[in-house]
C-alpha cells in the first residue's frame, strides 16, 4: 500500500512517500521518497507565519512532482493522501491542506489528517525498532514525555511556558547566530567549545519543565559579555580569570536545559517501569541530548533509540507513515471534516492500530 | 523487577562498610532506596541514596543533590511537626547524598490503583456472569472514592504546612496497613501494594519547595492530576472527590481549585501548539 505524506506545520516543507505491506502481511515499510525544504529567516530573526505559507505554497508543487518521479509511481498507485492536521502554525498549516485537498480531489483519494506529534512518534519507532519506548518529543514547538497505554499517546509531563526548542532558537538569536540550517544546530556546534558551566536557574516540577525563566538568566549573562562592553567589564570565570565567550553560554545553556530534559524523562520512565527511550523531534537530533539520555538509560538497564535529521527534523514521511497506519486500522475522513487546527493534542488520537 | 542498578553503583559512606545489612528494595526516579535500619537495629528505615548521575555536569550534579538532600530533609521535618502524613528523618548525609528515613509497611498507591484496575477488569470481562462480581465492584470503588479523598486532605493538610510537594505521583503516595485495616496483619517485610483502606502517607520530598502560593499549590494538583489521567486512566474520574476534598480541607484551599482551572487552560493551550 502506497501514501503521500504532506507536512508543513513551521518552517519546513515536507512531502514523503511510504510502501506498507498490505493490512494482512507484516513485513518492512519502504520509504520511496523524503523530500525536504526550509524557509530560513536571516540571522535574529524568526520565520511569522505569512511568509512561511507563502514560501510552502510556492514550493509545494515542485516538490510533489520531484517525489513522485523519485518514487517511480503514478497517482492511481496511491491509496491515500496524508497531511498535517495540526499542531502548527495556522498559515502555513492552511497551505499545505489545501494542497492536499486539491490533489485528492484532483487524483480521487481519501484523504487523511494526520497529528504531528503521532507523526514524529511512529516514524521514530519504525525507524529504530523500539518497541513500547517512553518518548521525549522536543522540538520548537513542543516539549512532552510521552507513554502509550490503552490505545493512546498519555503526555506525562511537558513544558510549563514555551518549548525547549524555542528557547534554544530564541538564544541563537540573542546572540545573532545564522539560522541555516537551524539555530539549535549552530548553538550545538558552539557548545562543543565551551569550557565553563555557568549558574542558570534549574526548574523541573515532576514531569514537567519551565524554560522561560532560563532564557531570561541566559540573556541576560549574554549581555554581560557583549563585545560593546571594554574588555576589563566582561564577565569572567571567578577562578581561572578567563574571559566568558559566546561558547560558554551554549554550552552553559545545553547542560542545564538537557539534565532537565532527562531528568523529566527519567521519571516518567521509573514511573511506568520502562528502560527503553526514544527521542524525536528537530532537538532530537543534537548529539549530546543523545549521548546524555544514553548514559541515563544505560543506569536504568536499558539503552536511548533516536534517529537522524531525515527524521527528526519535521518531515513528510512521518505524516505519510502514520496517515497510511490509520488509514489501514479503518480510519476515513471525509472531505468536510479535513480541516487543520493549531491546538491538536498527542492524547486527543485515538491509536487504533496499536494493541 | 530486575535489580541491574546494584552492580553499577557503590554504596556511600558509611554504608558500604556498614555491619547493618542493606536489602535493595527499588530503583526509583532518582534514587536507590534500601531497606536497613537505624539508630538501633530494630528501628527499620529507608535508605534514599542519590548516586552522581553521570550524565549531568559534575558541578551542577553536585549541586542539586545536596539540595535535594537538604530539601527533603528540611521539609520531611517541618511536615512531620505539622501533622502532615510523611515518614520521620533519622539520619542525613548530605555530602555523600543520602537520607535515612522511616520504614513505611505496605506499598506505593500506584500498586494498588494497578491492583484494582486489573481486577476490575476480570470482573466485567471474566467473570461478568459471577452474581457477586457487581457488588463487590461496587465495593471497591467506593473504597476508591474514599481513598481519593484521604489524598485530597493529605496534600491539604501539606500546602497548609507551607509546603509544595513539586512531584505529586501515585509513586510517591504510600499507603500504610493501619491496624484496623485488612492488610494490617501482612508480613513486615514484603513490599506488597497497598490496600485501598490503608492510611495515605506521603513521600519523595527531593523536589519539595516552601510556599503559600496558590500557583505552586494548584501546579502541584494539577502534576497529581496529569499522573492520574497518564496511569490510571480509570481512577481519573473520582478526581473530582478528591478536589472536593482538599477544597474543604482549609482555608483558602477552594481558591487554589479555582486557579488549578487556569492551569490546566494554560498547559492545553501551549501543549497544542505545533
Ligand atoms: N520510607 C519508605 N518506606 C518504604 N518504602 C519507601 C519509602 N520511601 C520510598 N519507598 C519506596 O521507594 C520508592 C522510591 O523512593 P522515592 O523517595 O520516591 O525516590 P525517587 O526520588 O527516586 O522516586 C518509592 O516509590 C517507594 O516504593
Ligand atoms: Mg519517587
Amino acid at each position: 500500500m502506497l501514501a503521500l505524506g504532506l507536512e508543513g506545520s513551521a518552517n519546513k516543507l515536507g512531502i514523503g512517500i511510504i510502501h506498507h505491506p498490505p493490512s494482512s502481511k507484516t513485513g518492512p515499510v519502504n520509504i520511496l521518497a523524503n523530500l525536504r525544504h526550509t524557509f530560513v529567516s536571516p540571522p535574529g530573526e524568526g520565520f511569522l507565519p505569512k511568509d512561511t505559507a507563502k514560501h510552502h505554497r510556492s514550493w509545494i508543487v515542485r516538490l510533489v512532482k520531484q517525489a513522485m518521479r523519485q518514487a517511480g509511481i503514478r497517482p492511481e498507485d496511491l491509496d491515500c493522501i496524508c497531511y498535517t492536521k495540526g499542531p502548527g502554525m495556522g498559515a502555513p498549516l492552511q497551505s499545505v491542506a489545501i494542497a492536499a485537498r486539491t490533489l485528492a480531489l484532483l487524483w480521487e483519494k481519501e484523504l487523511i489528517g494526520v497529528n504531528h506529534c503521532v507523526g514524529h512518534i511512529e516514524m521514530g519507532r519504525s525507524i529504530t525498532g523500539a518497541e513500547n519506548p517512553v518518548v521525549l518529543y522536543v522540538s520548537g514547538g513542543n516539549t512532552q514525555v510521552i507513554a502509550y497505554s490503552s490505545n493512546r499517546y498519555r503526555i506525562f509531563g511537558e513544558a510549563l511556558d514555551i518549548a525547549v526548542g524555542n528557547c534554544l532558537d530564541r538564544f541563537a538569536r540573542t546572540l545573532n547566530i545564522s539560522n541555516d540550517p537551524a539555530p539549535g544546530y549552530n548553538i550545538e556546534q558552539l557548545a562543543k567549545k565551551g569550557k565553563h558551566l555557568l549558574d542558570l536557574p534549574y526548574a523541573v516540577k515532576g514531569m514537567d519543565a519551565s524554560f522561560s525563566g532560563i532564557l531570561a538568566s541566559v540573556d541576560i549573562l549574554a549581555a554581560q559579555i557583549s563585545e560593546e562592553l571594554p574588555e576589563g567589564k566582561r564577565l569572567r570565570e571567578p577562578e581561572s580569570g578567563e574571559v566568558i565567550t559566546p561558547a560558554d553560554l551554549c554550552f552553559t545553556l545545553q547542560e542545564t536545559v538537557f539534565a532537565m530534559l532527562v531528568e523529566i524523562t527519567e521519571r516518567a520512565m521509573a514511573h511506568v517501569g520502562s528502560s527503553q527511550v526514544l527521542i524525536v523531534g528537530g532537538v532530537g537530533c543534537n548529539e549530546r541530548l543523545q549521548e546524555m539520555m544514553g548514559m541515563m538509560a544505560r543506569d536504568r538497564g536499558g539503552s536511548v533509540y533516536a534517529t537522524d535529521e531525515r527524521f527528526c527534523i519535521d518531515n513528510g514521511i512521518m505524516i505519510a507513515h502514520a496517515g497510511l497506519l490509520a488509514y489501514k486500522s479503518g480510519v476515513r475522513m471525509n472531505f468536510e471534516e479535513s480541516t487543520c487546527t493549531q491546538r491538536f493534542r498527542t492524547d486527543a488520537v485515538y491509536v487504533g492500530w496499536r494493541e | 523487577m530486575s535489580q541491574a542498578w546494584l552492580v553499577l553503583h557503590t554504596l556511600p559512606a558509611p554504608f558500604f562498610t556498614s555491619s547493618t545489612p542493606l536489602m535493595p528494595i527499588t530503583q526509583g526516579a532518582e534514587a536507590l532506596l534500601f531497606k536497613t535500619s537505624l539508630i538501633t537495629t530494630d528501628t527499620p528505615a529507608a535508605l534514599k541514596y542519590r548516586p552522581p548521575k553521570p550524565y549531568r555536569h559534575p558541578i551542577l550534579d553536585k549541586k542539586l543533590t545536596k539540595q535535594r538532600i537538604l530539601a527533603e530533609a528540611r521539609v520531611l521535618v517541618k511536615c512531620a511537626r505539622e501533622g502532615v502524613p510523611v515518614p520521620r528523618v533519622l539520619a542525613v548525609g548530605w555530602e555523600e547524598g543520602w537520607v535515612g528515613v522511616e520504614w513505611i509497611r505496605g506499598g506505593t498507591l500506584r500498586g494498588a490503583l494497578n491492583e484494582w484496575e486489573s481486577k476490575r477488569m476480570g470482573t466485567y470481562i471474566g467473570k461478568s456472569a459471577h452474581e457477586d462480581g457487581g457488588e463487590e465492584a461496587e465495593e471497591a470503588e467506593e473504597a476508591v472514592k474514599d481513598l481519593m479523598s484521604r489524598i485530597g486532605i493529605a496534600v491539604g493538610r501539606l500546602h497548609q504546612a507551607g509546603v509544595v510537594h513539586g512531584d505529586l505521583t501515585t509513586s510517591n503516595i504510600m499507603l500504610r496497613p493501619t491496624t484496623q485495616s485488612p492488610s494490617g496483619e501482612s508480613q513486615e517485610h514484603e513490599q506488597s501494594n497497598g490496600s485501598l483502606k490503608d492510611e495515605v502517607v506521603l513521600i519523595d520530598f527531593g523536589l519539595a519547595a516552601q510556599s503559600v502560593q496558590d500557583e505552586d499549590r494548584a501546579v502541584d494538583l494539577y502534576v497529581l492530576e496529569r499522573a492520574f489521567g497518564a496511569t490510571h486512566p480509570k481512577a481519573e474520574p473520582f478526581f473530582g472527590d478528591l478536589l472536593r476534598a482538599y477544597g474543604d480541607s482549609f482555608k483558602g484551599a477552594k481558591v487554589v481549585v479555582k486557579r488549578l482551572e487556569e492551569v490546566r487552560l494554560r498547559g492545553r493551550k501551549k501543549s497544542m501548539i505545533g
